[in-house]
């Protein structure tokens, strides 16, 4: 199933570019001078220890997090102005709990502009779920309700997805199912930035794995190193 | 302006979507309301003229803190799994959001009062000498002073580490010239003594200049981090 607009894909050919990025909570900088430069319709694995400031890169590309300096420049528009080309899944799952997945979608769809349940339940079974199904959200699986975060992060059909941890919690089946989705959409044009500790499973599906330590690129590479620990690579 | 009131009015059926299934700020607030009724009808017992000069002062307040719970929950339900996010990378306008929830806690407010005046006529033993019917507008005008800086100030202080505590003490000092509207009206009303025509019209003021401000303001409320 297909799960982009395909006129959509004249609108590709922009890029994600970063320029001396920091951000500071306090005295604590997350980041420290990220500066780099994304093509389009590449997906790019964000991988790191904790607290290297994978999860603050992407929500600066979202535009939730405000750079202390630096400029963050998506389709060369500010991340504000370009929100309708950026598709963002979080930790949490951003979905209400009381209300079932059509009906989380279908408010989100509002937001966006688009009309009618069709584009709803096309990304919903698009993830691997039902839209008939009426329970609510807070009901789900772990598993269940990150899909749904995806299906609802691509619901406007964005250029540009950020996923952080889409994989937490899912099990190797479902995990797999969900790149395979990522990757279609990567032949469709789009842009793919994911935060994972679970580098092993885009091997063969990543463009590119950048790897980040104390709020910094440290490298970019084609491939997982072979020399990368097999416990860190799960 | 189209999408402003289509996004708000798809917000608004979501939050009482929402409040209808959770009955989270309405239970919590008929109980507190009921026992504000309850407890002061026993505190004091006051004949029917008495009921008249207080009761204006004791229904507002009543009204006022229970709002302060529904206020509360306006917000912290927009803050699990952090679905705030969702609409902040949203291109929906700020004021959309702002509208739906003002709206919101006005009808629940309202809903509110609209239970719990008919316990106080009971317990008070109450009967308007003034037009009753202006009690209308002040109920309107009112309850909507209450809650669109009410809606405004629980943004301000929902990601705050102690919220309960930080909306009364940004809300309840700059409601006090609506306090003094609604009770000062209401008492006039009921006494018959004067025109409440001066308080409509400040309350009328009040809202106007309040929700001009809160809209203005909201939108760098939202996108704060």
């Amino acid at each position: 199933m297909t799960i982009s607009d395909p006129s959509s894909a004249t609108r590709s050919s922009g890029c994600v570019v970063v320029k001396g990025l920091i951000k500071q909570f306090g005295r604590f900088a997350a980041l420290r001078g990220v500066t780099a430069e994304f093509a389009a319709g590449k997906f790019y694995a964000i991988l790191g220890d904790n607290g290297a400031g994978k999860t603050t890169l992407l929500r600066t590309l979202a535009g939730l997090s405000s750079p202390t300096s630096g400029e963050v420049s998506i389709l060369g528009a500010s991340p504000r102005a370009a929100c309708r080309d950026i598709g963002y899944m979080a930790h949490p799952s951003l979905l209400y709990d009381e209300m079932s997945g059509l009906e989380n979608l279908r408010y989100f769809a509002r937001l966006y502009g688009i009309a009618g349940d069709q584009r709803c339940e096309q990304v919903i079974r698009a993830v691997g779920l039902d839209p008939k199904l009426a329970r609510p959200v807070g009901q789900y699986s772990q598993g269940m309700r990150q899909r749904m975060s995806l299906a609802r992060a691509i619901l406007h059909d964005p250029q540009i997805l950020l996923l952080d941890e889409p994989f937490s919690n899912v099990d190797m089946h479902s995990a797999r199912e969900m790149v395979a989705l990522l990757k279609s959409m990567r032949e469709a044009g789009k842009t793919i930035f994911l935060v994972t500790h679970q580098a092993s499973l885009l091997a063969g599906a990543a463009d590119e794995f950048v790897w980040m330590e104390l709020g910094k690129i440290v490298d970019r590479t084609r491939s997982i190193p072979p020399d990368f620990p097999a416990e860190r690579a799960q | 302006m189209n999408s402003l009131w289509s996004i708000t009015l798809a917000t608004l059926a979501k939050d009482i979507r929402l409040e209808w299934r959770s009955k989270d700020a309405l239970n919590a607030m008929l109980f507190f309301s009921l026992l504000v009724v309850v407890i002061f009808s026993f505190s004091f017992d006051p004949l029917a003229e008495e009921s008249r000069h207080i009761v204006g002062g004791l229904i507002w307040v009543a009204f006022l803190f229970a709002a302060v719970v529904a206020l509360n929950q306006t917000w912290a339900r927009e803050l699990r799994n952090q679905v705030l996010d969702a609409y902040r990378i949203s291109p929906a306008p700020a004021n959309a959001l702002f509208l739906a929830k003002a709206m919101g806690n006005f009808i629940f407010v309202g809903l509110l009062e609209a239970l719990m005046t008919p316990l106080f006529i009971v317990f008070y033993n109450l009967r308007a000498l003034g037009p009753a019917w202006q009690l209308i507008p002040v109920a309107v005008l009112g309850t909507w002073a209450l809650v669109v800086n009410g809606t405004f100030f629980a943004a301000m202080s929902v990601r705050t580490r102690s919220r309960e505590l930080m909306l009364p003490l940004l809300l309840f000092p700059i409601s006090i010239p609506a306090v003094l509207g609604m009770v000062q009206a209401t008492t006039a009303i009921l006494t018959g003594e004067e025109s409440a025509r001066f308080w409509i019209v400040l309350l009328l003021t009040y809202d106007v200049v309040f929700t001009t401000a809160c809209l203005a303001l909201f939108g760098a409320i939202l996108h704060a981090e």
